[in-house]
Order: C-alpha cells, then structure tokens, then sequence
C-alpha cells in the first residue's frame, strides 16, 4: 500500500463531525498542517470502534501551528493522524 | 471518559458490571482480566524511562537512533513495547535549549506505560488534557516550569497508535556523572516534559 503523503507535505484536516468514535481530535478539524513523517499503517480506529473489519492505512504525525487551531499561540501541537482524515492543502495555505 | 480513576467512581462500578457479565457468559475467565492487566504493568517504570534517557545524554549515536527508530533503539538497552497484544510504535523527542516537546493524549489518556509506569492522575485529567495542547506555556508554568520565551514549545497529541516519551534536558553540572547515577536524575514528568531535570 502506497502511502498518500510524505514528509513536508501540506495537508487539510476533513470538517467531518461524524456520529460515530473517531481519533480526529475536534480542536484539529478543517485545519491545515504539515507532514512530520509517517506514524505506522494501522486498521481505521473509526472503523474498528463500529465492528467493521477496519483496512489498514497509513498514519502520519502531522504538525500544526497553534495560530492555525486556536486562532492564537505560537506553539506547535503534533497531531497524530489516519490518512482517510487528510486532504492535499495548496502549499502556501500554511507553514506550521 | 472521566478525568479520575478512582474505585468508587461510577466508571468503575460500570466496569465492574461488565466485567461480571463477560465472566457469567463464559467470554473471559474468572480473574482473567486482572491477570492480563497485571502482566501489561508488569516491569512498568519510570526507572526504564530513565535508563534511556541516561544512555542517550552519554552516547550520542544512541541518542540519534533513538530519535530516528526508537522501537529498535530502545531494545539495545534491553527494553521493548512489545508487553502488550501486540508491538506498540514508540517515538520519542528531545528537548534541547531552543525546543521543548510536551506529551498529551487529548481524546483518552495513552501512554508508555512499559517505559514510565502507571500514568499519574493529572495525566488523565480533563484539565491537563484539554488545556495543555492550547496554552502549554501557562500550563508548564503551573507545573513550575517557566520555559524562555524564545523556546519553542511542540505538543505532541497521542491520537492514534503511537506512544511517546521526551528526552528532556541533561542538567547541567553532570558532566563526568556516570550513566547509572545519571538515571537516578530523570523523573517522569520530565519524561512526558511537564518538567525540567
């Protein structure tokens, strides 16, 4: 299985709010960050938690600017995140 | 999910119940649970954490496959994450004068139990869990930790698989200090970077 991004790569985080247990922190929905490197390839915990069998997929820490989640701060927050959660950003949409 | 554990809170008598539910049914064994939980914690400490951290402040080779591939650095000194169903991805980071890193597992409470022991209660708190990844600098200094301004701070959101631990800071003054006595230093907050050491 091919992994959909690599390191440095901009990413949009989904603005889902699905009904069900997923492990997109609500603080990181619809945010662009940036590809740190690639966490592991585990089965989707949005999928597992529903008793579906869950395809394995890649997980990546994705690096944020705290301006960028909170509208302020000049931290980072590294968040760690399934590729079904992320979208390719315009480049320039955010430097964190 | 409640921010404290305790034995009489309704989380665990709701616990409990499963638990007698599962064993009634025949799914798990009397006692079964307890044995399992038991065998996870078993060997859990912070002492391991410690160790690592000590290894890496005296061998700097060390400290950079321990930045790189922690999984595999980590059983050099005999240590693994492999004590639970199945091998848990470990990263760890390293403080250093300009960047310090901060752990935090906002939707439960994760955590290298093999590497730091047991998660203290704070750990798991609403409080910490909620404020920490918006306000570090406030939180840390209410640990009593007042970082530079000019530091830069990193939380790291334990969201999926991925353990973590920090490596933080060698005091200063420990040079010639030898590796067992520099382990005696590190404390576990100092592994999840909620204070210096």
């Amino acid at each position: 299985m091919a992994d959909r991004f690599a390191p440095g790569d901009a990413v949009r985080t989904s603005t889902a709010d699905p009904a069900w247990h997923t492990r997109l922190p609500r603080y990181a929905r619809g945010a662009v960050g940036r590809v740190v490197e690639v966490a592991g390839h585990h089965p989707l915990a949005d999928d597992r938690a529903r008793g579906l069998p869950g395809t394995t997929r890649t997980v990546y820490h994705v690096r944020f600017a705290a301006a960028d989640l909170f509208g302020d701060g000049d931290h980072a927050v590294t968040v760690e995140l399934w590729e079904d959660y992320l979208e390719p950003a315009d480049p320039s949409g955010g430097t964190p | 999910m409640s921010g404290d554990h305790h034995a009489s809170s309704a989380i665990s008598e709701r616990v409990r119940h499963v638990e007698a539910l599962l064993e009634a049914r025949g799914l798990v064994d009397e006692g079964e649970i307890d044995r399992r939980i038991d065998e996870f914690l078993a060997g859990g400490s912070p002492a391991n954490g410690a160790r690592i951290t000590a290894r890496a402040w005296v061998d700097p080779g060390f400290r950079d496959r321990l930045l790189t591939d922690a999984n595999a650095a980590i059983r050099e000194v005999g240590l693994s994450m492999a004590g639970g169903l199945q091998e848990q991805r470990l990263k760890v980071v390293a403080n250093t004068s300009e960047e310090h890193n901060v752990v935090v597992c906002t939707l439960c409470s994760c955590y290298p139990i093999a590497l730091l022991g047991p998660s203290p209660a704070w750990y798991k708190s609403e409080a910490y869990r909620s404020r920490v990844v918006r306000d570090p600098r406030g939180v840390l200094a209410e640990f009593g930790l007042d970082l530079p301004a000019t530091t830069r701070i990193t939380v790291w959101d334990a969201s999926a698989e991925s353990r973590y631990m920090v490596v933080p800071r060698r005091p200063e003054g420990t040079e010639g200090m030898p590796e067992e006595e520099l382990a005696g230093v590190v404390t576990r907050k100092g592994l999840i970077g909620t204070a210096a050491v």
